[in-house]
């Protein structure tokens, strides 16, 4: 017989290989799972998602109707982040335009509002905002008290003051918000590629039946893990430089970086990944538990990870969590890299904890196949 | 006995008109037809066995007379009712158990039973009555609060029941209900049955196991899509009077002898019974041929009587040929010891839980070897322990003298493994799935391309290549299955229930080529639930309740379960035999 012993042999690893990936692309479902999500998230997130205040109503309960008022309310009206400014006669009108959700904030002008200024004093408005919608609420009170305060400088000095403060932000002059949240999705849906390939892979062959088949073949668990590693490695690296691409190309967001240690840290960061999908399904009886595991992993990893609150703002348990979850050190590479053309100093500087835990992670399932066989 | 609860009203039971009518139906699926011009009738009080081969139309008919499948063609009408125009009241008037009945495996056997009846509309409290009979009936009393996820094969047949007699129906339809059943879980469920019989319902029962269908009131026998015969199995059976026989006491050489009878011509059918090869000759031939077989290996010929199952095997014109094209191309497997599989001690525990316990015995070169037991006795613990799946907790598993969980790929490749199923890859062609197989087993190149072919070739597999395996008719699923597992050679065959609800001349096939295997020296441990199957074993293993109760010959086995008025027992009789001395 021609058959080669040792940990690795050609031949048999060739033969797995070719039957994982012909498993993804012959499945109908996988391919959906592969290949639609990721699209759809992408222009879900890039033109859907965003943390911006725009187009909103602002109800206005004016009893004054002097010069000061009808000022404010022109400026409001003219504000681009407001639609439309929408007047009420009564009270109960724009607490219910606000309990219909149909503005977010309203302002009452007191009837001695311009009285009460051209008197020398300091006039007051009351603002209600729509507390079911916080952040947004939030964003909207600190739009309307800059306009306040223009309010506020014309009356003192009737002419417009010079701005105390110039902010200038670097990286990002405009704080276009899909620069800063597209190149964080390539990772985010490399992530869940290659996650649910590698849970649903070993999951499936038990399904089958034929995992027991593959254990009493000769072929070790090395081989096992590499071959199931393979081709989801390949598929989340093509989404990754895919959707980076898109960044550049679609997006027109300006990449400063290095490619090429962005190409190794996607490497290395889905690597990582496969190793934790792997482990899911080594422990899942059947798909359907592999699916579940896959997300009650991804989700909470993604929302941990700095994607959306910042990592410092966690309790430090968290914090320390957050340091085991890969998509967090390929965040901050990957957003550097396009952003501020991160050195390469900083990028190993997250280099090196995406290998330990790829490392880990892939010894793990290992031997979670392994211990299979009790 | 049940009372009257179970049962339908008496009246009907008492008048023999016919359950269910079936007039001209027809039913095609794209270009095939599963069912043709199918004309006959069931009737009250009458246990109506469905038998024939794969793909003949059984399930079909089946999903018809449950109103779950419309005809294409003719009528049919279930308990008075016609299955198109009032299918609501078919699924009040009957009862189905499908081949896998729909139990909750979350929930436990007392909520499964509540939940069906809520489901058909019944107050579950104010049936404690019928409960009590139900569970009493099936004898899962103990069992109320167990999980259905964790009953026994047998048992879970038994619940599936009990849900499906729930709304007390006219007709009760069961498919295929005793596969993967061991034989004492089988007899009970055939006892639950003839006491419903008893009682005036109409029990249509489709089966793959033809001692089955021998013991049913009456047979529908279907072939591809067409009766092929309807009455009493034993008018049948009366047809084919004088031609069987039996070669008494053959012994060692029993494989080449019953290969040799099936390449006679006159020879329709044959099987191996212990130590005897049994025969069929064909219609209108003469015993010159099988006489001179006999004479020639020095045996004694005994006419003995027709089973239902030659009847059947020569209705749809004989078995396979005795030859196998595969174990011709194996050359002698060359080992050098002469003891190829071996435990001694083998236990294992799953927390309290014994499934294996102090397991012993040897296998020779050649031999084939059987794992027999009732659904939850060990079987399948002790078969993965032996080849490398399961660590022991205690003792050891030699194969070819290699421990499989410390061994090497070059060593794992000394066995041959064929799951429950056919663990084929569903997702990869037909060759694809070849390819695969002959990749991880280490074949390189042109070997590869050469033993690719060859299993092709040996196996008739070329018309099928790029086809799914989900696609192929069982007979072809069951031969790729087998070529993916022997396309290596390798000198010792695991086979886990291989025949699991194969018709009989798919059986026949692959035990001619097992056969063939065995006479080159190819060491086989089969697990089956399969009576007939266990006679073709050299030696049979009994395990029960995690112990070896029995070890021998099959004829040994037998013959110990032989009295006054069992004179000449069956295997399942030796079986039951052997389950009861024990209990």
């Amino acid at each position: 017989m021609s058959q080669r012993s040792g940990i690795f042999n050609r031949t048999r690893l060739r033969a797995q290989f070719t039957k994982e990936v012909l498993s993804i692309l012959r499945d109908p479902r996988s391919r959906m799972v592969v290949f639609v999500p990721p699209l759809l998230q992408l222009l879900v997130f890039a033109f859907a998602a965003t943390l911006e205040v725009r187009n909103l109503d602002i109800a206005v309960h004016d009893q004054d109707a002097g010069r000061w008022s009808h000022e404010l309310v022109s400026r409001l009206d003219s504000a681009g982040f407001v639609d439309q400014v929408r007047h009420v006669h009564s009270r109960r009108e724009l607490r219910s335009l606000i309990d219909r959700a149909e503005v977010i904030a309203a302002l009452e002008i007191p009837a001695d509002f311009s009285r009460t200024i051209a008197a020398g004093g300091s006039g007051e408005v009351q603002v209600l905002v729509d507390g079911r919608r916080s952040n947004s609420g939030q964003i909207t009170v600190g739009y309307l008290s800059a306009i306040a305060a223009d309010v506020g400088a014309q009356v003192s000095g009737e002419a417009l003051p010079a701005a105390p403060v110039l902010v200038r932000n670097w990286f990002n002059p405009n704080l276009t918000y899909r620069w800063f949240i597209v190149p964080g999705l390539s990772g985010i849906l490399a992530l869940f590629s290659a996650l649910l390939i590698t849970s649903l892979s070993i999951a499936r062959e038990r399904e089958l039946g034929t995992f027991d088949q593959l254990l009493v073949s000769p072929t070790s668990t090395p081989e096992i893990i590499v071959s199931k590693s393979l081709p989801a490695l390949a598929i989340g690296t093509v989404l990754g430089l895919l959707m980076m691409g898109a960044a550049v190309g679609l997006f027109g967001i300006p990449f400063s970086g290095s490619f090429w240690l962005l190409l190794a840290s996607l490497v290395l960061f889905i690597l990582s990944v496969v190793g934790i999908g792997l482990m899911i399904s080594a422990i899942s009886a059947t798909q359907q538990q592999a699916i579940l595991g896959a997300f009650s992993i991804g989700v909470p990893a993604v929302l941990m990870s700095g994607f959306a609150t910042p990592v410092e703002n966690m309790p430090t348990l968290l914090q320390w969590l957050a340091q085991g979850i890969p998509l967090t050190h390929f965040l901050i590479i990957v957003e550097g890299s396009f952003l501020k053309a991160m050195s390469p100093g900083d990028i190993l500087a997250s280099l090196w904890p995406l290998a330990l835990i790829a490392l880990v992670s892939l010894t793990m399932a290992t031997l979670f196949v392994r211990g299979r066989l009790q | 006995m049940p009372a009257g609860g179970v049962t339908p009203d008496s009246g009907r039971a008492a008048d023999s008109t016919a359950a269910v009518v079936i007039d001209s139906v027809g039913k095609r699926f794209g270009k095939r037809h599963a069912l043709r011009g199918l004309s006959t009738s069931i009737h009250y009080g009458q246990l109506t066995g469905l038998v024939g081969p794969d793909g003949a139309g059984k399930t079909t008919l089946m999903r018809i007379l449950t109103g779950l499948l419309e005809p294409d063609a003719g009528r049919v009408a279930v308990a008075g009712f016609d299955v198109v125009a009032d299918n609501d009241a078919i699924h009040v008037a009957t009862g189905y158990m499908p081949q896998r009945f729909g139990l909750y495996e979350d929930l436990s056997v007392m909520e499964n039973m509540r939940l069906y009846a809520r489901l058909r509309g019944m107050d579950a409290e104010g049936n404690a009555e019928l409960f009590a009979e139900l569970l009493d009936f099936t004898r899962l009393a103990p069992f109320t609060a167990r999980l259905a996820g964790k009953l026994s094969g047998g048992m879970k047949q038994k619940l599936g029941l009990a849900c499906a007699l729930m709304a007390r129906p006219a007709v009760l339809l069961l498919d295929e209900p005793s596969v993967g059943v061991d034989p004492v879980s089988r007899q009970d469920l055939w006892r639950m049955v003839q006491a419903l019989t008893d009682d005036g319902m109409a029990v249509v029962w489709s089966t793959a196991y033809l001692d089955e269908a021998e013991r049913c009131d009456s047979v529908l026998l279907l072939n591809e899509g067409q009766l092929a015969f309807a009455g009493p199995p034993a008018e049948l059976t009366r047809r084919l009077e004088g031609r069987s026989f039996r070669l008494e006491e053959v012994g060692a050489h029993r494989r080449a002898v019953l290969a040799e009878a099936l390449d006679l011509a006159s020879i329709g059918d044959g099987v191996i019974q212990g130590a005897g090869v049994r025969v069929m000759l064909r219609a209108q031939a003469g015993t010159e041929q099988i006489r001179a077989l006999a004479d020639r290996t020095h045996v004694r010929l005994a006419a003995v009587p027709p089973r239902f199952e030659d009847a059947f095997i020569d209705l749809l014109g004989g078995g396979p040929g005795g030859t196998s094209p595969l174990a011709e191309r194996v050359p002698p497997v060359q080992l050098a010891s002469d003891v190829t599989v071996s435990c001694r001690n083998l236990t294992k525990r799953f927390g309290d839980f014994t499934a294996t316990e102090d397991v012993s015995f040897e296998v020779r070169k050649g031999e084939i070897f059987g794992l027999l037991g009732p659904n939850g006795a060990g079987k399948s613990t002790t078969f993965k322990m032996l080849c490398g799946l399961l660590k022991p907790s205690h003792g050891e598993a030699h194969v070819v003298g290699l421990d499989l969980r410390r061994a090497t790929g070059a060593a794992k490749a000394q066995l041959g493994y064929m799951a429950q199923k056919f663990s084929l890859y569903g997702l990869l062609s037909v060759r694809q799935n070849l390819e695969f197989s002959a990749g991880v087993y280490g074949l390189e190149n042109a070997a590869r391309r050469a033993r690719i072919e060859e299993m092709i070739d040996t196996f008739g597999l070329a018309p099928w290549l790029s086809a799914a395996p989900d696609s192929l008719p069982l007979g072809f699923k069951q031969r790729l299955a087998l070529a993916c597992a022997v396309m290596h050679r390798p000198p010792v065959l695991f086979l886990d229930e291989p025949t699991s609800g194969v018709d009989p001349i798919t059986r026949r096939e692959f035990w001619t080529h097992i056969n063939g295997l065995a006479r080159r020296g190819v060491t086989v441990m089969v697990t089956t639930h399969f009576m007939d199957e266990a006679e073709y074993c050299d030696r049979v293993a009994m395990l029960y309740r995690a112990r070896l109760i029995a070890l021998d010959t099959p004829d040994a086995l037998k013959r110990g379960a032989a009295n006054a008025r069992r004179p000449d027992p069956t295997m399942e009789d030796a079986f039951i035999h052997l389950v009861e001395a024990a209990a």
